[in-house]
């Protein structure tokens, strides 16, 4: 995928040999400095693209946001004011009040917090598990590989928002169990999709060295085949933010994901939808929080995607 | 340029392009001055990235939109760079026909070859479709396909690769163009496959009239076809002669190192080829002076100050003889030497380094221990058919009844036309796995008795590969250091100091800085990486390296200096290689015997002088003779045995040779002689004690 990037540093041009050995540190450091150097070329391609940079922004105030938010205000997302029942914003909550006395502004930026817990965990743990297990089944060919795709297909077909939704209700609407709930239910696609690369990847000539070398199976999924989708998983880890906060939003919304007490945007949206025509602000604060969040990680993902595809027109023009 | 005996048909003046990138402006093409004179080949030579194709392709107005293109090209007096991409559409295919490097890309799969000569003479003629349906047979007629009438209904995936390259050909020549342009048209095909495809350009020449831009970096194919030649450098013409001055008198060292460093096929003594020094420099801010001043064996300070222009060099045996140096007048060559016996100060330009000499050589072969042995090796792939269920409907008969051994200190080129199964055998060498048939014995191990993983990776340490692509052979993601530790860390090595200090040597031992060890592959050129790939496969001091094409994806200045490492460090580590090539010439320069594969089976085998001096098989001697020589006389007056046809499938499994179809001794024999060649499988016989035996019944 990105192994044409052109190179940053000039050819080597000596061959002559200097007799200097560097310590472990050294080299450490030293390699270091080589990886940074290669971001670099990453970072100056992604900020040409100035919707990538823009959903960048957004994306760190939505953070600073939701860490800082709670701070500001003296209310938490369970406290209770009587004497503001279904009020409209005003300076003393800002974004008003649900028919209960809780303060929306308390409630959005919570909200927020789980929703971009759930929704990051689950992507980088369904994006660790595929990888590993489609490349892991490329690897490995034959009968392994047709039973782990096996596997894959058949909870493709399965109708997994039914059982997310059977599941989530049984337990009462913990959030860590929406995230495991939801994990196990979302890798299959990214399994296949890392599948299908890595099958090209492991007709490459340093696999098939690594093999002949003696390196052991578990060693060349791990060290050869994963770090060379890597820029496909972070890809996929940004866009999986975004599926994943929305089946969240989806499931809360219709009553089977985060539970009273706790919240999210998405049992926010579920609630105020409800009052949409006597108490929009429910809805709308929540909504717009909602919409920033996914905007700005498919903006993101998409210029990650354009930085670190070496075919991509990121070199500019002359 | 030369002699002009006509008003030339094309003239480029002060041609530039330049590319945008991540590093900033590349310039690819840097002021290249030619003319072009109707009937005439301008072979156009130099490394990669040396800016010979994008030359050819801003004459084709085929740069992408964001490449920059000035100066001038001139056809018939026509300034082409005005022109806009619709007016040129109406100059390509009709007044400049293309004829690209990959057959298999350049036709489109969907349509018949026949429609697509048609649709080529339709765009730039008013023809009727039958006339033009017949021009276009009698096209292929021309190109030598056989049925031509038939087989212009064929889609382009039911010819060979050779076969396409013709149709590509007829395509080019179809509207009579002045100007044919070939860009690498024999570097994806076979030798012998090679010399058919350039009889048929010669014969497009000669049938259009048309002159011949060649593009190539194989100077054997220069020698063969080129009128004149212009020699690139760093994106600029540092040398333009005639073909036999240029080969006989080269004035610029870049050339002179160039031919120096070709190995050759129809030399017997074996010297150490001349490797040019370092690499080509990037074509992004350029220093001022020469650009091949840091390479350079023979630069003086004066170089540094700017660019030579191109200019005619004084003295020169030819008038025409143009050279980008301000030493080329000093060159001088006493007569004697050909290639790369330029003398400067009366000293060579390139001193030869000196051979290597191995202690293993001196013991005679039968008392050295065998360190790989191969008995009857046999592998076949089921042929399946059927979109669900599939089921077997043949067998493709890659490698059968291979029989080889190779002793301690030796080197066994093995070589063979694409398809002859010289990769499979050594894929069923590399697995350790128990052959279909056959045995393989490594070190005296006999594979099949391997138990257990220990006992496998102790035989790996022994046994090691480098391969081909240099680019594809390292993982882009490790450091050097981390790709030279991984074969220590298979075989169970811990010690981080151990590695670290091992690391050193290796890198050391294969010319590289061992500082250099934190880099990632891209930041080195392909030579370099080729170097870190043998660095890897000697980590573990294995005793036997199997080499798949390890320099057929290098430049020849480069290659001539894996060649010569590879050379030097059998000599000093006492190694044994299985080298596997389809460049004879290169075998010939690191090879002890040689084993020839046609189909799968060893048609030939035996040490490298007898073979090469005296082959016997006739298919050897085809392979032999297609494979040109960088020397235009001897290119030229040599007799050929150009082979008909291309490799038949491996999937017929009668007895009988398979050299048959194409065999030129086969038609000159009776008929009693016929029936045994196609009725009985020869086997490989030798006449007289020497080693050297064939699988011909009648030789």
């Amino acid at each position: 995928m990105t192994t044409n990037v052109p190179p940053l540093q000039p050819i080597v041009d000596k061959v002559d040999t200097v007799d200097t050995v560097l310590s472990p540190t050294e080299e450490r450091v030293a390699r270091r400095g080589q990886r940074l150097s290669r971001r670099r070329l990453y970072m100056r391609r992604f900020l040409r693209n100035w919707g990538a940079v823009a959903g960048l922004v957004i994306l760190a105030v939505l953070v600073v946001f939701a860490i800082a938010g709670p701070m500001l205000t003296p209310y938490t997302y369970t406290d209770v004011d009587f004497t503001n029942l279904a009020s409209a914003p005003s300076t003393m909550h800002w974004f008003g009040t649900n028919g209960t006395g809780n303060d929306t502004f308390a409630q959005t930026t919570h909200g927020l917090q789980r929703s971009m817990i759930i929704g990051v965990v689950v992507s980088l743990l369904t994006t660790l598990i595929s990888a590993f297990v489609g490349a892991a089944a490329a690897y490995l060919g034959g009968t392994a590989e047709k039973a782990i795709l096996g596997v894959v297909h058949f909870l493709l077909v399965v109708p997994s928002f039914l059982i997310l939704a059977l599941i989530s209700q049984k337990v009462g609407g913990d959030w860590k169990v929406l995230i495991l709930v939801l994990t196990a239910f979302g890798w299959m696609l990214g399994a296949r999709v890392v599948w299908s690369l890595s099958t090209s990847l492991r007709e490459r000539e340093y696999i098939q060295a690594a093999r002949f070398m003696g390196v052991s199976s578990l060693r060349i999924v791990l060290r050869h085949l994963i770090p060379n989708i890597g820029s496909l998983l972070i890809v996929s880890f940004t866009l999986g933010v975004v599926a994943t906060v929305q089946a969240e939003t989806g499931l809360s919304f219709i009553g089977f994901g985060v539970k009273q007490p706790d919240v999210s945007l998405g049992a926010l949206l579920g609630d105020g939808a409800n009052t949409i025509t006597s108490a929009p602000w429910l809805f709308y604060f929540p909504a717009a929080m909602l919409t920033l969040l996914t905007v700005s990680m498919a903006l993101i993902g998409d210029g990650l995607r354009d930085a670190l595809d070496p075919t991509s027109h990121s070199a500019g023009r002359a | 340029m030369g002699f002009p005996r006509t008003a030339p048909v094309l003239s480029v003046r002060d041609l530039a392009v330049s590319f945008p990138s991540e590093a900033g402006r590349v310039d690819a093409v840097r002021g290249v001055d030619f003319d072009l004179c109707p009937g005439r080949t301008l072979a156009i030579v130099g490394e990669s990235g040396s800016g010979k194709s994008v030359t050819s392709m801003a004459v084709m107005g085929l740069l992408p939109e964001y490449a920059s293109v000035t100066g001038s090209i001139a056809l018939n007096g026509r300034e082409l760079l005005e022109l806009d991409d619709r007016q040129m559409s109406k100059i390509r295919g009709r007044d400049l026909g293309m004829i690209f490097q990959d057959p298999l890309s350049s036709l489109t799969p969907i349509f018949s070859v026949g429609r697509q000569i048609v649709e080529a003479l339709e765009i730039h003629q008013n023809l009727d479709r039958d006339i033009a349906w017949k021009r276009a047979v009698e096209l292929l007629d021309l190109v030598g396909i056989p049925n031509a009438a038939e087989r212009a209904r064929s889609f382009p995936h039911e010819f060979s690769g050779g076969m396409r390259q013709r149709v590509v050909i007829a395509m080019a020549m179809a509207n009579d163009p002045q100007i044919i342009i070939a860009d690498e048209p024999t570097t994806a095909l076979d030798v012998t496959v090679q010399a058919q495809i350039l009889d048929v350009l010669r014969l497009s020449q000669a049938e259009t009239g048309a002159a011949l831009i060649m593009i190539t970096h194989d100077l054997g194919v220069v020698a063969g076809v080129a009128d004149e030649v212009l020699v690139m450098y760093a994106g600029r013409p540092v040398e333009l002669a005639p073909v036999e001055e240029l080969f006989a008198r080269p004035r610029m060292p870049y050339t002179i190192g160039l031919l120096g460093a070709v190995p050759r096929v129809d030399v017997a003594e074996r010297r150490p080829l001349v490797p040019i020094a370092g690499n080509p420099p990037l074509l992004v801010d350029l220093p001022p002076g020469c650009p091949f001043q840091p390479r350079c064996p023979v630069s003086v300070p004066g170089c540094g100050d700017r660019e030579p222009e191109l200019t005619v060099v004084p003295g020169a045996a030819v008038d025409g003889h143009r050279a980008a140096c301000i030493r080329a007048h000093e060159i001088r060559y006493d007569g004697r030497a050909v290639n790369c016996g330029g003398r400067i100060d009366g000293r060579p330009v390139y001193p030869v380094p000196p051979a290597p000499d191995a202690p293993a050589a001196h013991v005679p072969r039968e008392q050295r221990p065998a360190v790989l042995e191969v008995k009857g090796l046999s592998k076949t792939f089921p042929l399946l058919r059927g979109a669900l269920l599939k089921r077997r409907v043949g067998w493709v008969y890659a490698v059968s009844g291979v029989d080889l051994d190779i002793r301690q200190g030796e080197t066994l080129g093995l070589v063979g036309e694409s398809g002859c199964g010289k990769t499979s055998t050594l894929l069923e060498i590399m697995n350790l796995r128990p052959p279909q048939s056959g045995s393989i014995r490594i070190g005296g191990v006999d594979v099949a008795e391997l138990r257990g993983r220990g006992a496998e990776r102790q035989l790996r340490r022994t046994l090691q590969m480098v391969f081909q692509d240099p680019i594809g052979a390292l993982d882009p993601r490790m450091t050097v250091f981390d790709i030279l530790a991984e074969p220590l860390q298979a075989i169970g090595e811990a010690d981080r100091t151990a590695i670290g200090a091992r690391v050193d040597e290796l890198m050391d031992l294969v010319g590289l800085d061992p500082e250099h060890s934190d880099r990632f592959p891209t930041a080195f050129s392909g030579g370099q990486r080729q170097r870190i790939a043998i660095a890897r496969a000697l980590a573990t001091n294995p005793s036997l390296l199997v080499l798949d094409e390890p320099v057929s994806a290098l430049d020849v200045s480069i290659q001539a200096g894996v060649i010569n490492l590879l050379n030097e460090l059998k000599a000093t580590l006492g190694l044994s290689y299985l080298f596997v090539a389809h460049d004879l010439s290169v075998v010939r320069q690191i090879s002890d015997r040689v084993a020839v594969m046609y189909l799968g089976r060893i048609v030939e085998i035996g040490a490298l002088d007898e073979v090469f001096d005296n082959p016997q098989h006739p298919y050897t001697q085809a392979l032999l003779s297609a494979i040109p020589v960088p020397d235009p006389v001897v290119e030229r007056t040599r007799e050929r045995i150009v082979l008909r046809g291309d490799l038949p499938s491996l999937i017929d499994s009668a007895s009988g040779c398979r050299f048959v179809s194409r065999c030129p001794l086969h038609v000159t024999l009776d008929v009693a002689q016929r029936a045994r060649c196609i009725g009985e499988t020869p086997e490989l016989t030798g006449r007289g004690g020497t080693g050297h035996r064939n699988a011909c019944h009648f030789r």
